[in-house]
């Protein structure tokens, strides 16, 4: 047997019966199907919505947690590297108002100006004092830059319209990065000048650097064309082109989704540093960020397919057990409604064959005297001459009274042994009156039946009436497997001290091997076109049982079937 | 020794009273068990053989009355219904048969019965 078939419930393949009383109550399948859907459906619905809500809750939360992150991190970053750069530049508006361009435009001074900055770290480089033509008049510094003119420079242009400007990243003679802030000074005359300096940005390298960032976190600056104003970790050196598009402006701090150009899921926050070039970006890869979420995910996953698995499981079972219950109870309330049907209509039989018997004794009782007085006749009276052809005669009449006789008296005594339980009982006898019924149909039919009772099988206490039908059931089975010419073998046997055994065995057609754990079920019958209910055996079995003895099957196809029914001596408690 | 034979098929009692006496046995017949309890009065009897089953007096009954008024009187019972209860009730201090009865058997049921008496 394969496993499908090992689990299969029973009542899996039932097949409809269409037997008038026993009429199926239920389609069993139909109630397992119903029951396995609405059982699991209204634990998995739930549970089902429960899990992807707090999926998408979770999901939610910790993008938005990240968002949140990453915008206060631009936020502060970009804090300090704007303080930074305002802070320069308030550095060359406090030289601007505290000094007159004529003492700014004293090397000496401008120097001792420079000097005293430089002490501070993030200090200016160098410091330039450029007239509204765009002549540098004063200059200190380590490059060379006296007397160069700007006025064609783009800068200068720039700083001459706006009032302040912030060059893009460059990298000095030293080789260190480099950027120039410059602001336009109003004179008193109208007329106005630019103070310019080189700025030192190691300071922003190194804050940003400083930043701490999770997810293979990046902090760098960009100017808007996307080249590299500082060093990044992942993303390019100096002064290299950022592979990342660049953002679109906003006045505000911003969170987007990005890719990498490898498509990897980004989250970026950027930020436009006002009165410069700069934009701060701070990068981080999003699958790393999410990690902890991944893992909570997983976990989410594994207990709803695990949840889903033992709910699927539990309902399964239980409703298979369930199901498989009702359908053994409706079996035997089948059986147990067919089994009365069946006793009922015996006993009717019996009480009404023994009524005929009743009936035809009287008749036959008559017959029998008067036979019996015309052969006193013959044989008292001088006047009536021996005839032997009439004594022949009638001696015949008084034989068929008596087979007559034999006949009515079997049945009485049949019908009488259904109404009564228990009583002592001779196994052979009850075995000879079966056979009584079925001499006939066997002599018919050429089968040799043989019995054999030895002496040592005692009298014992049991229903006489379910013996008769246990035997009068095996032997109609024996006869119904057997063709013409065939053996019928009962024969009784002490088993032990306090049971025996009887055997029904005959030469019929056999019971194939896969039937044999059916045979004693109800219903099951390889005769149903014939008339059969599946029910003898079944009844047989229940009768066996109920006088408390076991009935066991021995068969082999083509040669012949055995039932070995066991029986106690002392009788147990009868089983309902 | 007297025997008085009581069944209500007037067919089978007159014929087995008949067969009887070929068999030298005295037997009278009535076929109710009225006629029984008068013919009772006018006779005595040594043995009565019932049928069980007769209508208004039952064989049963008519056995228990007359044993009240004859205590010797022995009963053999006959009957057409072979069944346990009457078997139990006659079985007490009778003899049973069931029809239809051999007359041999009626014989040596009737000796048997009687040779307990003496």
């Amino acid at each position: 047997m394969s496993l499908p078939e090992k689990l299969r419930p029973k009542f899996w393949n039932h097949v409809p019966r269409n037997v008038s009383k026993s009429k199926d109550q239920f389609n069993f399948r139909r109630i397992w199907n119903l029951a396995v859907l609405l059982t699991a459906g209204v634990a998995l619905v739930p549970l089902t919505i429960m899990t992807v809500i707090h999926y998408q809750v979770t999901q939610n939360a910790i993008e938005s947690e990240i968002n949140n992150h990453t915008y206060r991190l631009v936020r502060n970053t970009w804090g300090t590297v704007s303080y930074f750069l305002d802070e320069r530049r308030t550095v060359l508006d406090l030289i601007a108002q505290d000094t007159t361009f004529e003492e700014l435009n004293d090397p000496a001074r401008l120097s001792a100006i420079l000097k005293n900055l430089k002490r501070r770290p993030g200090g200016l480089v160098d410091l330039g004092v450029i007239n509204s033509s765009g002549r540098q008049t004063a200059y200190v510094g380590p490059y060379k830059l006296m007397n160069v003119d700007y006025s064609d420079q783009k800068w200068f242009k720039e700083v001459m319209e706006r009032g302040v400007y912030t060059s893009d990243l460059f990298l000095g003679f030293r080789n260190i990065p480099h950027i120039v802030i410059a602001g336009k000074y109003g004179l008193t005359d109208g007329s106005s000048y630019v103070l310019r300096a080189t700025l030192d940005i190691d300071m922003i390298n190194k804050a940003l650097y400083r930043l701490e960032l999770s997810g293979f976190g990046d902090a760098f600056i960009i100017n808007r064309e996307g080249i590299l104003q500082t060093p990044s970790r992942y993303h390019g050196e100096v002064l290299d082109k950022i592979s990342l598009s660049i953002p679109i402006y906003s006045s505000k701090a911003q969170v987007v989704n990005d890719k990498d150009p490898k498509g990897e899921p980004l989250i970026v926050g950027h930020a436009y540093i006002p009165d410069t070039p700069f934009i701060l970006m701070i990068v981080q890869k999003k699958d790393e960020l999410m990690k902890p979420w991944y893992k909570i995910r997983m976990e989410l996953i594994w207990f709803l397919v695990i949840s889903i698995t033992v709910i699927l499981l539990v309902t399964l079972g239980v409703v298979t057990y369930l199901v498989n219950r009702i359908y053994v109870a409706d079996q035997e309330r089948a059986m147990s409604l067919h089994h009365m049907e069946y006793s009922n209509r015996l006993a009717s039989i019996g009480r009404l064959a023994a009524g005929v018997a009743h009936e035809i004794n009287n008749p036959l009782a008559i017959i029998n005297e008067k036979a019996g007085l015309i052969k006193d006749m013959f044989t008292y009276k001088e006047m009536y001459s021996e005839d032997k052809k009439l004594i022949g005669l009638v001696d015949s009449i008084i034989s068929s009274v008596d087979r007559c006789g034999t006949i009515t008296k079997r049945l009485l005594g049949f019908a009488r042994h259904m109404d009564v339980s228990i009583q002592p009982v001779n196994l052979g006898e009850v075995i000879h009156e079966v056979l009584g019924f079925l001499e006939k149909e066997a002599e018919y039919r050429s089968i040799t039946v043989s019995v054999d009772v030895p002496d040592d099988i005692p009298q014992f206490e049991s229903d006489r009436g379910k013996l008769q039908q246990i035997f009068l059931n095996l032997v109609n089975n024996a006869f119904a497997a057997m063709e013409e010419g065939g053996r019928l073998d009962i024969k009784a046997r002490r088993k032990d001290e306090d049971s025996i055994s009887a055997t029904v065995s005959d030469t019929g057609c056999g019971i194939p091997k896969a039937d044999f754990e059916r045979i004693f079920c109800p219903f099951f019958s390889t005769k149903t076109k014939k008339g059969g209910t599946g029910l003898g055996l079944s009844i047989t079995c229940g009768l066996v049982q109920e006088i408390g003895g076991d009935i066991d099957v021995h068969s082999e196809v083509g040669k012949g079937t055995s039932f070995v029914i066991t029986l106690p001596l002392k009788r147990k408690k009868e089983r309902k | 020794m007297r025997i008085l034979l009581v069944d209500d098929e007037r067919e089978l009692v007159s014929t087995l009273a008949e067969r009887l006496s070929f068999r030298g046995i005295d037997a009278d017949w009535v076929t109710s068990g009225e006629d029984a309890l008068k013919k009772v009065e006018a006779e005595t009897y040594d043995l009565a053989v019932l049928d069980v089953k007769m209508p208004r007096i039952s064989g049963i009954k008519l056995k228990d009355m007359l044993k009240a008024k004859y205590p010797d009187m022995k009963f053999i019972f006959m009957t057409g219904h072979g069944s346990e209860e009457d078997f139990r009730a006659g079985s007490a201090s009778a003899y049973y048969l069931v029809k239809p009865i051999g007359i041999e058997a009626l014989v040596s049921k009737i000796n048997e019965a009687l040779a307990l008496d003496t």
